[in-house]
């Protein structure tokens, strides 16, 4: 036995040979080159428009990245860039949220009841065919021009990737895992929350890497069909009116939040999912 | 009596017709024995313990465990396969701790029994780590850690070092045997492998190919402190070997021809 627990010993031992620091320098010396190249990425893209604009296409149509940086500072300034960002924000947020969670316990649901599943299979594939953007106008009418007819269009995106990838993820569940936790004593409870949900959760982590843009698209839509406020209720007042500057100012601003929620579901990702990584 | 099998047959309905798994077993197992269950594959050695476990219904018949007919999920019982259990997405001492919570142990002991039963089995300092850490025969052995601390009076074990290599399978055996040696558990071991089922049983079952029967019930006289790495070499093993191979041969060219 004291052999077995030696050998165990050196395995999880910190070994840290000329081969290892060789190959740390490595990645990090390439880490290095990828990040000065995607620097001069977009460096060179910004300069390329910044000399095409005015001398090789109309400055109307694409605007230059100076003008567009002035527009941006004098949105922070006057108040117009909080003013409008916060209320597409939360439309989003709100949004994502209640189509998560509805989504969410939904798939739940109808994973360990199959039989429900069943019953309703025709009709959720006949909604989920629906191109939710159609419903856009009807929430307009339901839910007026204010931000619920834009959570309502968000929140229908998100449920039904949501709700599909959670139902899928209880459907893959391996049911030895199941039986064994059973067996050692645990309840129907005990079986969803350290079994069920542990075991979707690689699904729904899926689900709202792929939803988090739906959200924000769903919002904006609807900011664009009829609203007083938010960065889609901007750019369509700005091109209405041919103002290039301002409609690339926007969509700068949407593809900002759209990155930066996604780092921050990158390294939820990573902290939900950590069991994965292999030695 | 632990274990007492009366009358069960196992049929199973697959495209449109009903196929028998398992015909007419009766077998008493009794409290603290260690059985082993060999046979041709599909000859319902696993469905057997299965419906032990109470995952599988029996169709006809009945199994009563510690006096109380099993009836749906037996939480009487330990349950170690060859495929990994242990949850993935909890670390070794979590998956160790878990048996204990749903037992109503308070959360300081479950932390220092898990460290206990984790040293027992040679992985005292992993308890952080998750499962695709370890290697395949450490993954037994968290399988190990967590049956023996919540210490069900039964074991069912379902090929469990199956995937082993030959030496890390002695090694294994050995901790089992150890282990049953000190507790003395009831256990009923499935395997396909003659000279594991005599290394380490008491008596060997051998069932007949499909339709599942008891075919003939063997007593091994190797002493029960045996070494499983000596246990071979006696002359005791090799009697009990053969007399089971000209049970079991048949079966298996039964099989191969069919």
């Amino acid at each position: 036995m004291s052999g077995l627990a030696q050998a165990a010993g050196a395995l999880g031992a910190e070994v840290r040979s000329p081969a290892v620091v060789a190959l740390e320098a490595a990645g990090r010396s390439h880490r290095r080159r990828v990040l000065l190249l995607r620097v001069l990425v977009g460096v060179g893209f910004l300069a390329l428009w910044y000399g095409a604009s005015g001398r090789w296409i109309d400055t109307l149509l694409i605007s230059s990245p100076d003008l567009v940086a002035a527009r941006l500072w004098r949105w922070t300034l006057d108040g117009t860039l909080w003013n409008n960002l916060s209320i597409t924000l939360l439309a989003t947020v709100l949004g994502f949220g209640i189509g998560c969670t509805s989504g969410f316990v939904l798939g739940l649901l109808f994973g360990r009841f199959t039989t429900l599943a069943e019953v309703f299979d025709p009709y959720i594939t006949a909604i989920y065919s629906i191109p939710k953007i159609a419903l856009a106008p009807l929430f307009i009418i339901w839910f007026g021009i204010g931000i619920e007819s834009k959570v309502a269009v968000s929140a229908a995106i998100v449920f039904f990737v949501i709700f599909l990838n959670t139902y899928s993820g209880v459907r893959e569940v391996n049911p030895l895992y199941v039986h064994t936790t059973r067996i050692m004593g645990g309840g129907e409870g005990a079986v969803l929350r350290h079994v069920i949900v542990p075991s979707a959760a690689a699904w729904v982590i899926t689900g709202l890497k792929v939803s988090v843009p739906y959200a924000l698209v769903g919002t904006v839509i609807g900011e664009f069909m009829s609203a007083n406020r938010g960065i889609g209720y901007l750019i369509s007042q700005a091109t209405g009116l041919f103002n290039t500057t301002s409609v690339y100012a926007g969509i700068l601003v949407l593809a900002l939040v759209g990155a930066v929620i996604n780092t921050g579901l990158k390294y939820l990702e990573a902290w939900v999912l950590r069991w994965r990584g292999a030695a | 009596m632990s274990i007492s099998i009366q009358a069960v047959r196992k049929a199973y309905v697959a495209r449109g017709a009903e196929r028998l798994a398992l015909d007419r077993v009766d077998l008493e197992i009794a409290a603290g024995e260690f059985v082993a269950f060999v046979g041709p594959s599909g000859c319902g050695k696993s469905t057997l313990m299965n419906m032990i476990a109470g995952i599988l219904p029996v169709t006809e018949g009945v199994i009563v465990h510690e006096g109380r007919p099993v009836r749906g999920i037996n939480q009487h019982v330990g349950y170690m396969t060859q495929a990994d259990a242990v949850l993935p997405w909890r670390t070794v001492r979590q998956n160790v701790e878990l048996p204990l919570r749903f037992h109503g142990v308070p959360r300081r002991d479950r932390a220092a029994r898990a460290e206990a039963m984790l040293d027992q089995v040679g992985l005292a300092g992993f308890g952080g780590s998750f499962p695709a850490e370890l290697s395949g025969g450490m993954r037994k052995r968290v399988a190990l850690a967590q049956l023996l601390a919540y210490g069900p009076e039964t074991l069912l074990m379902d090929e469990p070092f199956g995937a082993l290599d030959a030496q890390l399978k002695l090694l294994m055996q050995e901790q089992l045997l150890r282990i049953w040696t000190a507790r003395r558990q009831t256990v009923v071991f499935v395997t396909h492998d003659l000279a594991e089922a005599i290394t380490l049983a008491q008596r060997v079952v051998v069932f007949s190919g499909r339709p599942g029967r008891i075919k003939q019930i063997e007593d091994v006289a190797l002493p029960t402190d045996r070494d499983p790495f000596r246990a071979r070499f006696l002359p005791e093993f090799e009697r009990a070997y053969t007399r089971l191979w000209e049970a079991l041969a048949p079966e298996i060219r039964r099989g191969e021809a069919a």
